[in-house]
């Protein structure tokens, strides 16, 4: 168990690394040099060159990526260039909304599809199967930035009920927090809800297959019973697995998301930054997108170890 | 006996109805009593409907099948209930081992909880004595160290093993009637011997009736005192075990006889002898033909054999046998006479 | 033995499913609605791409002030936008910004994923692992922050976008083609081919590839449609086609500020990428279901052919 978790840990450490320099190249290429942003187009050169200096930009490509590496391990994520304060400061107030606005999307497309997903398989071919099909086929279809663009029309414009964007952050209290979230997690939701649903159905169906199914009724359980105490727990290896991959687009989804309801989220500080060229906070947003994938993948892993005492004794 | 019979069915057939394609009949015309701790052993190759006739009984056929005929249980007619009184029945009357033990269990469900889950969804004790129940069912079913192994998963047992645990569930309720669809065929030779020791062993303490299903005559001969041999879906040929096997009637029984191995050496089981084999493959359900169902493979087959499907005949001295075969006789059966060429331990 | 289980109901159902598999070609479209309706979907609105070349109700560009934000049917079949402009031209020219940004974004990624799955199949080894962990490191990128960084690096355009989301294409084609074709490389006939002593590329090229044609091309199908979703996320955060060029995104993106006064222009062009992605989703559903319908492994209706009685090889004591 300890080497198969220790060999998991160090592949995941070398594809962040992997990441971080692939992240590192790719910006250090990017036209634009981040100095001549900041003085703006009538700097004078030698003005210019005294800032690059003074910004570590004429160092030698491979001691910056060393730089930026060591300084992540030991906290300092170095200074952003626009705001001039540390980026380590930036990221966390930022992380403070995505991370909640991803956590309430995913629980949300959980809540949706999952029972959604297990009736349709229970009750295959009747009017809750098409349901699921039809919403799982729309929903699928249905850009996330789009739905946050109907609702805002539906519940801030037309009805009034909800705030139309912005974030008044959490010193402000945690239900009018929350409530801000409450719009961009639906818009989250839905397209992730979609494909999670189609997957719990498929997954539920095959495992209703199983001869283990018939012995549970054997045993006299209703279906009810039978489904949620046996099908259920052993159709969920792949609804968690898609659930960690659906994890991307969730982030990619997050950046857009986050412009329409103006929320002040990592998605929206890296689209600032890009355009900004403050490239160590932006280097430090797509790491840390990258890196909150690699983990989850890994735990997605992990779970697998939890959901079958199968692979579990595999690994020890 | 004028008691009622604990199990009695009558011309039960079982229709699939494919949505969008045509029904296909795969039980037709099947009867049988069983009495109260009777055994009862059903032979017949893969697809004689053998299986789903055990399912039908346990009120577990597909949503696609449609049954027509009786079974009664106690008198109580099983086909009409509606669900909620079958999740009665199952597992607290009528108690099912299935065939597979490898993919019976729930692999993610410690097998002491999936003992006792049946004990607490009927008799709604609590989860400790229904616990307590289970070891104690494990023991029972010879399981050493019953008590640690409760909290062992399917994966971490044998074969042998994972059935014992699959009888265990069948048997949590101490039910009238025990259903064991192939219990042994999925399991090494020593293996099966012994789970048959540990059935004969509870069905004769418990007074427990047992139906016993097989494509085995050994592993019938040895548990079931009367059987019941089905081809394509119907019963053939009915009787005391001892007395079909030794003297059969239709020429279907005949052929499983001639086709099974012997056990004892020297008696035409010589590297040089081969098995006889019934020419040809059973009918498809979709496909079957008019008349005799086993017309097509017979030797004795005649013109009339096409034309109807021949009656369910009784006969013997007792009246305890059937036959339905246009050209089997009918005479008294012999009497005993100890043939231990046919009667096969196992 | 068969177990009985496999009459179950959901098994028989697959089997009742399966068997329009085996229908005539003619009665393909009547026994697939969803292959025939994004089929469908997906030809018109190529059709309405190619039309927006050489025609549009009116110049997508021009701008009529004095018409600005006229409701759909009071000017033009969909309305006009903030500028005056016919939204119902827009879209058209939009159809065939997103469908030819799409078409090309999945052309580049399946060529070069499949490339990689293949040869990685073919290689095994350390070049099989290293192609791997290198998807999983540009699967690690979300595709919108890598569409956002390429476009900066090859500025606005449709090329930034192409290469944008070709990108995460790679991994996807890489990883689908690589399992299937690691399945057909285990195959007898393989080690047939290897036997007659053929190298890796000609069997790669005679065996491999046309057994993994289907499920390459259900991919591709679902891939536009995802292709379509991200171009859309492009455009609408202002990357990707410059204007004047209209694109489905942008028009979306310049009907936020409007969503009280004109709502039909965030309706309309939202409903146009649905009714597009829905199209290449339902074609990829259906093209998996005729082509690549998981036979393997189900168990169906029709019962297995019976053999005579068997009973477990015992051997004499």
């Amino acid at each position: 168990m300890i080497a198969v978790l220790s060999r998991r840990v160090c592949g995941l450490l070398l594809t962040l690394l992997a990441v971080s320099l692939l992240i590192f190249v790719v910006m250090d290429v990017l036209p634009g040099d981040p100095a001549a942003v900041m003085l703006g187009t009538s700097a004078q050169p030698d003005t210019l060159a005294a800032l690059r200096h003074a910004m570590g930009l004429d160092q030698p490509v491979m001691l910056r990526y060393g730089r930026w590496l060591g300084g992540m391990v030991t906290g300092d994520f170095g200074l952003s260039t626009t705001y001039g304060v540390p980026a380590a400061d930036l990221l966390w107030q930022r992380v403070a909304v995505t991370v909640p606005l991803a956590v309430m999307a995913i629980l949300l497309s959980v809540a949706i599809a999952v029972p959604l997903g297990v009736m349709a398989a229970a009750r295959r071919g009747r009017a809750v199967d098409y349901l699921a099909a039809v919403f799982a086929q729309f929903s699928i279809a249905v850009p996330a930035f789009w739905v946050g663009l109907l609702l805002i029309i539906l519940f801030a414009t037309r009805l009034g009920w909800m705030p139309s964007g912005g974030f008044p952050g959490w010193s402000a209290g945690i239900m009018p927090a929350l409530g801000a979230l409450v719009l961009p997690s639906i818009a989250l939701a839905l397209p992730q809800a979609g494909v999670l649903t189609r997957v719990t159905r498929a997954a539920v169906l095959d495992v209703l297959d199983e001869d283990f199914v018939r012995t549970a009724r054997a045993k006299g359980l209703s279906h009810g019973a039978v489904l949620w105490r046996h099908a259920v727990p052993n159709a969920l290896i792949p609804v968690v697995t898609v659930l960690g991959l659906q994890f991307t687009f969730l982030i990619a989804g997050a950046v857009l998301i986050e412009n329409i309801f103006r929320l002040p989220g990592l998605g929206q500080l890296a689209y600032q930054a890009l355009a900004r060229r403050d490239l160590i906070v932006m280097q430090d947003v797509v790491l840390f997108f990258a890196a909150s994938v690699i983990v989850t993948n890994f735990l997605v892993d992990l779970s697998y170890l939890v959901l079958d005492p199968r692979l579990a004794g595999r690994a020890t | 006996m004028t008691t009622m019979p604990l199990l009695q069915i009558d011309n039960l057939s079982v229709t699939m109805m494919p949505p969008g394609a045509a029904p296909v009949p795969i039980l037709s015309d099947v009867s049988l009593t069983l009495d109260k701790g009777a055994t009862l052993g059903i032979v017949g190759e893969s697809g004689s409907g053998k299986s789903m006739l055990s399912l039908a009984i346990m009120g577990l056929l597909p949503p696609t099948a449609r049954a027509a005929g009786t079974i009664a249980l106690n008198g109580r007619q099983l086909l009409t209930l509606p669900e909620s009184a079958w999740c009665r029945i199952r597992g607290r009357r009528i108690g099912m081992i299935f065939q597979e033990p490898m993919t019976a269990l729930n692999p993610a469900m410690r097998i002491g909880d999936q003992i006792a889950e049946g004990i607490i969804w009927h008799r709604g004790v609590a989860r400790a004595v229904a616990r307590r129940a289970a070891i104690d069912l494990l023991d029972q079913v010879r399981i050493p160290d019953a008590k640690r192994r409760a909290a062992s998963y399917p994966h971490e047992m044998s074969g042998g093993q994972r059935q014992r645990v699959g009888i265990a569930i069948a048997l949590a309720l101490q039910p009238d009637l025990m259903i064991a669809d192939e219990p042994t065929t999925a399991l090494d030779v020593t293996v099966q011997a012994e789970i048959l020791d540990i059935l004969d062993e509870l069905v004769r303490e418990r007074g427990m009736a047992l139906i016993i299903i097989s494509h085995d005559l050994g592993v019938i001969a040895r548990a079931a005192h009367r059987t019941i041999v089905m081809y394509a879906g119907t019963g053939m040929e009915a009787g005391p075990t001892v007395a079909l096997l030794r003297d059969p009637r239709h020429p279907y029984t005949t052929g499983l006889l001639a086709a099974m191995p012997r056990r004892r050496p020297g008696v035409g089981s010589g590297p040089g002898s081969r098995l006889a084999t019934i020419p040809g493959t059973v009918p498809g359900f979709a496909d079957m033909p008019a008349g005799c169902r086993f017309a097509g493979r017979c030797a004795r087959q005649t013109g009339a054999c096409r034309e109807a499907t021949p009656a369910w005949r009784l006969f013997g001295s007792d009246g305890g046998r059937g036959v339905r075969c246009l050209h089997a006789q009918l005479d008294a059966a012999e009497p005993d006479r100890p043939e231990p060429d046919r009667v096969m331990p196992l | 033995m068969p177990r009985s289980a496999a009459l179950s109901e959901p098994a028989a159902g697959r089997a009742a499913d399966r068997a329009g598999h085996r229908a005539p070609a003619s009665r393909v479209w009547l026994r697939h609605p969803p292959l025939a309706l994004g089929a469908l979907i997906t030809v018109a609105l190529a059709a309405i791409a190619l039309l927006s070349l050489v025609w549009t109700p009116v110049s997508p560009a021009r701008m009529q002030i004095a018409f600005r934000l006229q409701a759909p049917l009071a000017r033009g079949l969909l309305g006009t936008d903030q500028f005056g402009r016919d939204v119902l031209s827009m879209l058209m020219a939009g159809a065939w910004n997103s469908l030819s940004i799409a078409a090309s974004a999945v052309a580049i990624g399946t060529a070069i994923g499949t490339l990689a799955g293949v040869a990685g199949a073919a290689r095994r080894g350390l070049i099989e692992a290293a192609l791997m962990r290198g998807c999983d490191v540009l699967f690690a990128v979300p595709p919108i922050l890598s569409a956002m960084m390429l476009d900066a690096f090859l500025g606005p355009g449709r090329r930034g976008a192409i290469v944008a989301i070709a990108v995460f294409m790679v991994p996807v084609f890489a990883r689908v083609t690589g399992s299937a074709a690691r399945q057909i490389w285990a195959r007898d006939y393989i080690l047939a081919a290897r036997g007659a002593g053929k190298g890796a590329t000609l069997i790669t090229i005679e065996h491999v590839l046309p057994n993994i044609a289907n499920p390459i091309i259900v991919q591709v199908a679902i891939q536009l449609g995802l292709a379509i979703l991200t171009e859309a996320g492009l455009s609408f955060l202002g990357l990707g086609m410059p204007p004047p060029t209209p694109t489905w995104g942008r028009m979306l993106a310049d009907a936020q500020t409007y969503l009280g006064v004109a709502p039909w222009l965030a309706i309309v062009p939202g409903c146009a990428i649905v009714v597009t992605v829905l199209g290449f989703n339902l074609l990829g559903d259906g093209l998996r279901d005729l082509l690549d319908p998981r036979a393997g492994g189900r168990r169906g209706l029709s019962l297995p052919a019976l053999e005579p009685p068997q009973t477990p090889d015992r051997g004499a004591p």
